[in-house]
């Protein structure tokens, strides 16, 4: 399966990011192969608003059927139970331990959004 | 006349010199509170509640029946408020401008267009003055259809003027209020900060290209650099509102300097005159 | 140098609800006070900090939000099918029949450019304002400036902090002073999301006490420390005393009062923060409040 993971950087070493919507980056790891690809969030920047929404396209976009993240906002907690993906809560530092609390089901699954919209 | 009352940032005195213009007159007025996101003439003009209405958008409603997934409906809104996932169109309300760009450009005419709420007007009563106050609701984005359905009870007013308080800064909202007024009274405070953001204010107004003058509040709190602005540019001081710790203890009990302070009902008094001279001065030299 | 890299990056938002409470006047107090602190003014439509922080501007960028559409007359074939779709009273017929767009109203919602035939009407990035690096005598500071009539929408907000963050990172500092924006809208929060702590700023006065709850209750929604301080506060002392027992009721922190004293404008029209040119109660006042805050961080 794939998990999208928020991100400022680029590797496992990253830094996790606890926002989804203006995350700059989400590190996409493949359970199978164990490998990892990049996706550059960086197009919310352009966005005035609306970019929990964009953000969340993206990562359905990518074929992620699991996010980790910080916090979920009510737009983009819509999209991505919208399009069955499931959500996990982590507070990390790196993305690499995000994803080691992942796999030891150390993670409390997000059913809802846990945050207020940001309005940008 | 339409009188509104502007200022470069809040908290210069800007609902101070509306509420005390609006007591100090005798005559039916109207007053517009257009500061949508915190309206606090309330506050200090107590009346009874006479009417209330919801401020609504246009937003889009998708008819499934005829949606085929296009996407086109997401593609072509510039506001992430439309988002296609499973092939079934999720609208956000909250995020849309409705430009109604999705329902024009939807290939199987699946969308149609449905009133949202997004505030609500109210109107009150007292004495000569009939309030009538915009609210956003919070979390919304757009405050501008709010300020619209306040400005449209000036289409058809009785009463002899209108002062209309608008929110404070220079960008779109307070750009909408004032647009279409007489006057534009620009209150500052004679400080360094005072007068830098008068001089973005006017920047602003210049670039809507009304007639506009200055009224100082807190006046000898600072030093002379604000008089020597205006003079400079060849702005006209409509009032000058002196430095008097008394007004802030009064304000701060949401009482009215004019009823407790009585010295300055004369100073509001001929505020209206300098106004009204302005206004019917065609020619003026503030550009 | 090394030591301080594992020192964990801390930001403090200075907010104050109505404007006009001296919000700005403290941060730049607090700025002196503080050891390395990045600035970073997000007071983006009114910017004051400047006026007291005496910049050098080191790099200036263009700031970008949304698009706008511009008409091209030459291919304008003035049949008006755009002023029929938009529903912003954006376009006004010209005498030659072309047609053009007043930038203030249009929206950036593309519906002309998608409907005029003869493709005449550009989609661009509207330049909305600029952002500024710049060097202070307190530390580096980020500050922007929307134009006039630009869209507040808290982007360039967003931005400002990131930029002070990465220079924090670059520069090996661990403190971000945040002078925010007044109000409780879009501006504001995207100010106070993942902050450490908000110091709110505040006056005593019936606009004081409603915006306490409401400026409080949203840091609060982001879990975030909230520290209240009361400036010009014997206008009413007892408002005041009414906002310490609001503000310790919801489990949040108040850290002083400051008395309404022209010393503090003084300061202001020399360029100088209140601390730098105070001596005194009104120091000693500031000083104490900054010391409950960054002890509390």
């Amino acid at each position: 399966m794939k998990i999208a993971c928020t991100a400022s950087g680029d590797t496992l070493e990253a830094p996790f990011d606890n926002r989804f919507g203006r995350a700059e980056k989400f590190i996409i790891y493949d359970t199978e192969s164990n490998t990892y690809t990049v996706l550059d969030n960086s197009q919310n920047l352009q966005a005035a608003q609306g970019a929990g929404v964009q953000s969340a396209q993206h990562v359905v976009a990518s074929g992620a059927t699991a996010i980790i993240t910080g916090h979920l906002g009510p737009k983009a907690a819509r999209v991505i139970f919208a399009a069955g993906i499931d959500a996990y809560h982590a507070d990390a530092q790196t993305v690499g331990e995000a994803l080691a609390m992942f796999k030891s089901k150390a993670l409390k699954p997000l059913r809802d959004a846990d945050v207020e919209g940001h309005w940008v | 006349m339409r009188i509104a009352i502007a200022s470069g940032k809040g908290g210069t005195g800007k609902t101070f010199v509306t509420v005390n213009l609006a007591r100090s007159f005798g005559n039916p007025l109207l007053v517009l509170d257009c500061d949508v996101e915190e309206p606090n003439s309330n506050l200090f003009i107590h009346g009874d509640l006479i009417s209330e209405r919801r401020s609504t958008v246009l937003v889009p409603r998708v008819d499934e029946s005829l949606c085929e997934g296009s996407k086109v409906c997401s593609e072509v809104c510039e506001f992430n408020a439309i988002a296609v996932i499973g092939g079934k169109p999720l609208i956000f309300e909250d995020l849309c401008h409705s430009c109604g760009a999705c329902a024009m450009f939807c290939p199987n005419g699946a969308i149609g267009e449905i009133e949202h709420k997004i505030g609500k007007v109210t109107v009150r009563t007292s004495d000569n003055i009939r309030l009538v106050e915009g609210m956003l609701d919070v979390g919304k984005a757009l405050a501008v259809p709010v300020i619209r359905d306040v400005k449209h009870f000036a289409d058809d007013a009785k009463e002899e003027h209108v002062l209309i308080d608008s929110p404070p800064g220079t960008s779109c909202p307070m750009v909408w209020t004032v647009g279409d007024a007489d006057l534009v009274i620009l209150v500052a405070e004679p400080t360094s900060f005072g007068l830098h953001d008068l001089e973005l204010a006017v920047e602003t107004v210049r670039e809507i290209g009304i007639q506009f003058g200055v009224v100082i509040n807190k006046d000898g709190l600072g030093d002379d650099r604000l008089e020597r602005y205006c003079e400079k540019e060849g702005i006209e001081i409509l009032a000058r509102i002196p430095h008097d710790r008394r007004i802030a203890e009064v304000y701060a009990k949401g009482e009215q300097v004019i009823d407790v302070l009585p010295q300055y009902h004369e100073l509001f008094t001929n505020l209206w005159n300098t106004i009204t001279r302005k206004v019917h001065t065609v020619g003026g030299s503030d550009v | 140098m090394s030591e301080r890299k594992n020192e964990i990056l801390k930001e403090l938002v200075v907010v104050s609800g109505k404007g006009g409470t001296g919000k700005t006047s403290i941060t730049a107090s607090l700025a002196a006070l503080a050891n390395n602190p990045v600035l970073a003014d997000c007071d983006v439509d009114a910017a004051d900090l400047h006026l007291v922080t005496a910049p050098s501007v080191l790099r200036t960028e263009a700031f970008f939000s949304g698009k706008e559409a511009m008409v091209d007359r030459d291919k304008c074939a003035g049949c008006g099918l755009c002023d029929s779709a938009c529903r912003f009273d954006a376009f006004q017929q010209e005498d030659d029949g072309t047609y053009c767009i007043n930038s203030v109203h249009c929206e950036g919602c593309g519906v002309c450019v998608r409907v005029c035939p003869e493709e005449a009407i550009r989609f661009v990035d509207r330049d909305c304002g600029e952002w500024m690096v710049s060097d202070t005598r307190f530390g580096p500071m980020v500050h922007a400036r929307l134009h006039a009539a630009g869209e507040n929408s808290g982007k360039l907000v967003t931005l400002v902090r990131k930029e002070a963050k990465k220079i924090a990172k670059e520069q090996d500092r661990s403190l971000i002073i945040v002078d925010g924006p007044p109000g409780i809208g879009c501006a504001v929060i995207s100010s106070i999301t993942g902050a450490s702590a908000v110091l709110l700023v505040t006056e005593p006065s019936i606009s004081g006490i409603h915006d306490l709850e409401r400026v409080t209750s949203l840091a609060r929604s982001f879990d975030i420390p909230v520290f209240v301080c009361v400036n010009k506060a014997d206008i009413d002392p007892k408002t005041t005393e009414e906002i310490r027992r609001q503000t310790l009721e919801k489990g949040d922190h108040f850290v002083g009062t400051i008395p309404y004293d022209e010393e503090m404008v003084k300061a202001q029209l020399e360029g100088k923060s209140a601390v730098e040119y105070i001596e005194g109660d009104i120091r000693d006042r500031i000083e104490h409040i900054w010391e409950q805050i960054w002890t509390t961080m």
